[in-house]
């Protein structure tokens, strides 16, 4: 049998959702991005949203999520995405609009818009990729980096008494009235990234029933700014932030 | 009615769509006066109170993105802290209107009325080679009638518009004439309008449209720079606005822009009453500054004198235009103070013999 | 007619407000106006003082050095502005807390009792609308008319049953305006 011969129409088991661009992901081999925007990409086309459907972008890794999914895009200044979103559903109601940030843009640079924006109630999307340390930059320190991790900033583990402790932002929206649905997910396996999809999609379906925030954060490696082979970071993650950031539903009303 | 509630009034009856601003003196009745009238029963616009100033200029940035007539105001301190979202808007094209009153500075300063943030507001501010539009009233009626002025020029261009005042235009009251009330656009003239470029959500028929100012490549980057080189270059050359009194056959002449410019045209009665032929220049627009006409004045006058709420920051604008021709004195009070027309005649008087 | 006037004293005594119901009374008399406060963060108990033109013909500096009539509810005002008043000029003040009367002799110089007259009046806080009653005596610029249209325009709708006393208060002041040097 001939390669041609196999590839037909009716042999197609799997294809990648047209909303996926065919732009060459610049993302580490390895990385979560891709895997999420994948996830956000399937609920985009499932639901039938890509005409009302505007995502912002953050700054870090993540900063050309406007390059992959085939959608309409702002690219907002380090933080303020969770502004921007406030500003575009405000004035146009009816689109589903999303954040898509990172640690460091989401807890550190963006706390005061990202709180504020989840305590008004905005009927948004927040996708926030926790992954314990800023990529982009060359794997400097984040907010949710563990105690005793080690970071370029923090070359000999991260220590309380020097540089504070990891934020748990998820339980901090929670607590929020604003907040209608905060859950942490991941995506390093099959089943994880299922429940993970149901989440996001939920979390977008929520946007049109004036319940106020969703925000969904998913815990992620970073195997390049931890220096782990792909599969040793996905260890690393299960026995180092899963006991820290643990998965499920937080809050959902 | 204040200058200040006059640009609230400009804003619900020109079609904006949306105000996001964060509380500061000496221009919070601008969102008081929204918050009353309530303008989401009515026009629909939009009015939030934001957390801060920061996320204030980022809702400006969103909401301009979708094409949208967005706005926000604040003074001296906060500018300073939306100056990063200025730098954004300007580098991603995103027409918005916001508004300075000027109060005395450096620092928390002071909540009286200045014009000390010319260089930030005409020059830059934020990082990287960027223009507003700025435009300067001198009256409580110019304070109405440039909110939509502003948001006609900043869609024209693609560009962020500014209204410069200061606390005296803000915090003063006069008889204003309320313009025809315009409705705002609906989605098919937004789309008509912006959709080339507003994230509007993507339609089948075309790209998606990305709202960035980012470009990695420094070729790109600087092909950018060109384009909004052109862009400033074609407002110089069709948007310059100024007013002149009594400059028919003067020798004198005095420039001043906004409060100032008031203040100035008594101090021009005065000067006249005595014998000296005076006469006042008054740049409407700040960028574009009106070079040609002070240049060709400086064929004219035997001396001119700039007149600020400042150290002497437009006058460095002025000395460029008349490059040397003729002397270019300065007078200038900070800090809030505002001279009489009277301190301000014997300085001018001082410098004319 | 241009008749350009200073209102001086502590913020509480109605300074602002006073000039606002001129001001307004000035546009329903379809003249030109500007009100402009020198405005401080405190919201009560500071000097206050508004400059208000009313004028037939276009206004060009909001901001004054001297004025045709100065209007001085309290000491340090008229420390400040008796010397402000253009010669020939009109200077209105409340005695009560003055300790360093008014002594130049260019000018015409009135009082007014208004504390005690709006105390008698039953309501204290008709204090600014007996100065403004001494102030139309003495200037009639404005027509009473105008100045119940003004009233109207600058008093809450939800406070319009107090135009009454208002009126009152401003008749009180015309009544009992005292001239104790004129030119």
């Amino acid at each position: 049998m001939e390669r041609e011969d196999l590839i037909k129409k009716e042999n197609l088991v799997y294809s990648k959702t047209p909303l996926l661009t065919d732009t060459t992901m610049h993302y580490c081999p390895g990385c979560t991005h891709g895997v999420v925007h994948k996830m956000i990409a399937e609920v985009i086309e499932d639901m039938g949203i890509q005409e009302k459907t505007i995502g912002i972008s953050p700054v870090g890794c993540a900063v050309f999520a406007y390059n992959y999914i085939d959608i309409d895009w702002q690219q907002a200044a380090h933080g303020r995405a969770p502004a921007l979103a406030t500003a575009v559903k405000r004035l146009n109601p009816y689109k589903y609009v999303f954040t898509y940030q990172g640690d460091g843009d989401l807890a550190s640079i963006g706390t005061a818009e990202v709180i504020h924006a989840c305590n008004r109630g905005e009927n948004i999307v927040i996708i926030f990729i926790n992954n314990a340390i800023y990529g982009m930059t060359g794997g400097q320190m984040a907010p949710t980096t563990l105690l005793g991790q080690i970071t370029s900033t923090t070359p000999y583990g991260r220590r309380s008494d020097l540089n504070g402790f990891p934020l748990k932002m998820t339980e901090i929206v929670a607590k929020l009235d604003g907040t209608c649905y905060v859950t942490r997910q991941s995506a390093h396996t099959p089943q994880a990234v299922r429940k993970c999809k149901k989440a996001i999609r939920k979390a977008f379906e929520n946007s049109m029933l004036g319940k106020g925030t969703s925000f969904v954060e998913i815990v992620s490696t970073c195997n390049s700014g931890w220096k782990l082979t792909p599969v040793k970071a996905n260890k690393w993650m299960e026995e180092n932030m899963f006991p820290f950031y643990p998965l499920g539903d937080v809050k959902d009303r | 009615m204040k200058g200040n509630e006059a640009i609230a009034y400009g804003a619900i009856r020109c079609g904006c769509d949306g105000y996001f601003g964060y509380p500061i003196t000496p221009q919070s009745e601008i969102m008081e006066t929204l918050m009353e009238q309530q303008p989401w029963e009515s026009t629909g616009m939009v009015v939030l109170q934001a957390e801060s100033e920061t996320a204030s200029i980022n809702m400006l940035y969103g909401g301009a993105a979708t094409g949208k007539r967005v706005m926000t105001s604040s003074s001296s301190p906060g500018i300073s802290l939306m100056c990063e979202g200025l730098s954004y808007l300007a580098g991603a094209e995103l027409p918005c209107l916001v508004v300075d009153v000027m109060r005395g500075g450096p620092g928390l300063g002071t909540i009286q009325p200045s014009q000390a943030d010319y260089f930030q507001c005409v020059k830059g501010g934020g990082h990287g080679d960027y223009r507003l539009i700025v435009l300067a009233p001198a009256s409580v009626q110019e304070m109405y009638d440039f909110v939509d002025k502003a948001f006609t020029l900043a869609f024209k261009y693609r560009i962020p518009a500014m209204i410069l005042a200061d606390g005296v235009i803000g915090q003063m009251m006069e008889k204003v004439e309320l313009g025809p009330v315009k409705p705002r656009r609906s989605e098919a003239e937004i789309e008509a309008e912006c959709g080339s470029w507003a994230t509007t959500g993507k339609k089948p028929d075309r790209e998606r449209n990305i709202i960035t100012s980012l470009a990695l490549e420094a070729p790109v980057q600087e092909k950018f720079n060109m384009k909004l080189i052109e862009k400033h270059r074609k407002i110089e050359e069709n948007e310059v606005l100024y007013s002149t009194y009594r400059t028919e056959d003067a020798e004198h002449l005095i420039i001043a822009y906004g409060s100032m410019s008031r203040i100035a045209e008594t101090v021009i009665d005065m000067a006249r009453e005595q014998g000296i032929k005076a006469g006042l220049l008054r740049p409407i627009t700040l960028f574009p500054f009106p070079k040609k006409e002070i240049e060709a004045f400086a064929q004219r006058v035997k001396t001119m004198l700039a007149v600020e709420l400042s150290a002497g920051q437009m006058v460095e604008d002025v000395r460029l235009a008349v490059n040397g021709k003729i002397p270019v004195h300065f007078y200038g009070r900070y800090g809030g103070m505002v001279p009489s027309p009277d301190q301000i005649l014997e300085e001018f008087k001082k410098n004319i013999n | 007619m241009k008749e350009e006037i200073i209102i001086a004293g502590f913020g509480g005594q109605g300074v602002l407000s006073m000039g606002k119901i001129l001001a307004y009374s000035g546009i329903m008399q379809d003249k030109e106006v500007t009100w402009m406060p020198s405005y401080g963060p405190e919201m009560r108990g500071g000097t206050a003082n508004v400059t208000v033109i009313i004028s037939d013909s276009k206004i060009s500096s909001p901001v004054l050095a001297r004025f045709d009539t100065a209007i001085i509810l309290n000491q340090q005002s008229m420390d400040k502005f008796e010397q402000a008043v253009k010669p020939g000029g009109l200077l209105i003040y409340d005695p009560n807390g003055i300790t360093v009367h008014p002594s130049r002799k260019d000018i015409t110089i009135c009082t007014i009792d208004a504390a005690e007259e709006s105390a008698l009046l039953g309501n204290t806080k008709t204090y600014n609308m007996v100065v403004l009653g001494a102030f139309l005596k003495m200037k009639p610029v404005i027509s009473m008319e105008n100045i119940v249209l003004g009233l109207r325009k600058s008093i809450p709708e939800r406070s319009h049953h107090l135009i009454g006393i208002n009126v009152q208060a401003i008749e009180t002041g015309i009544n009992n305006v005292k001239i104790i040097n004129k030119v």
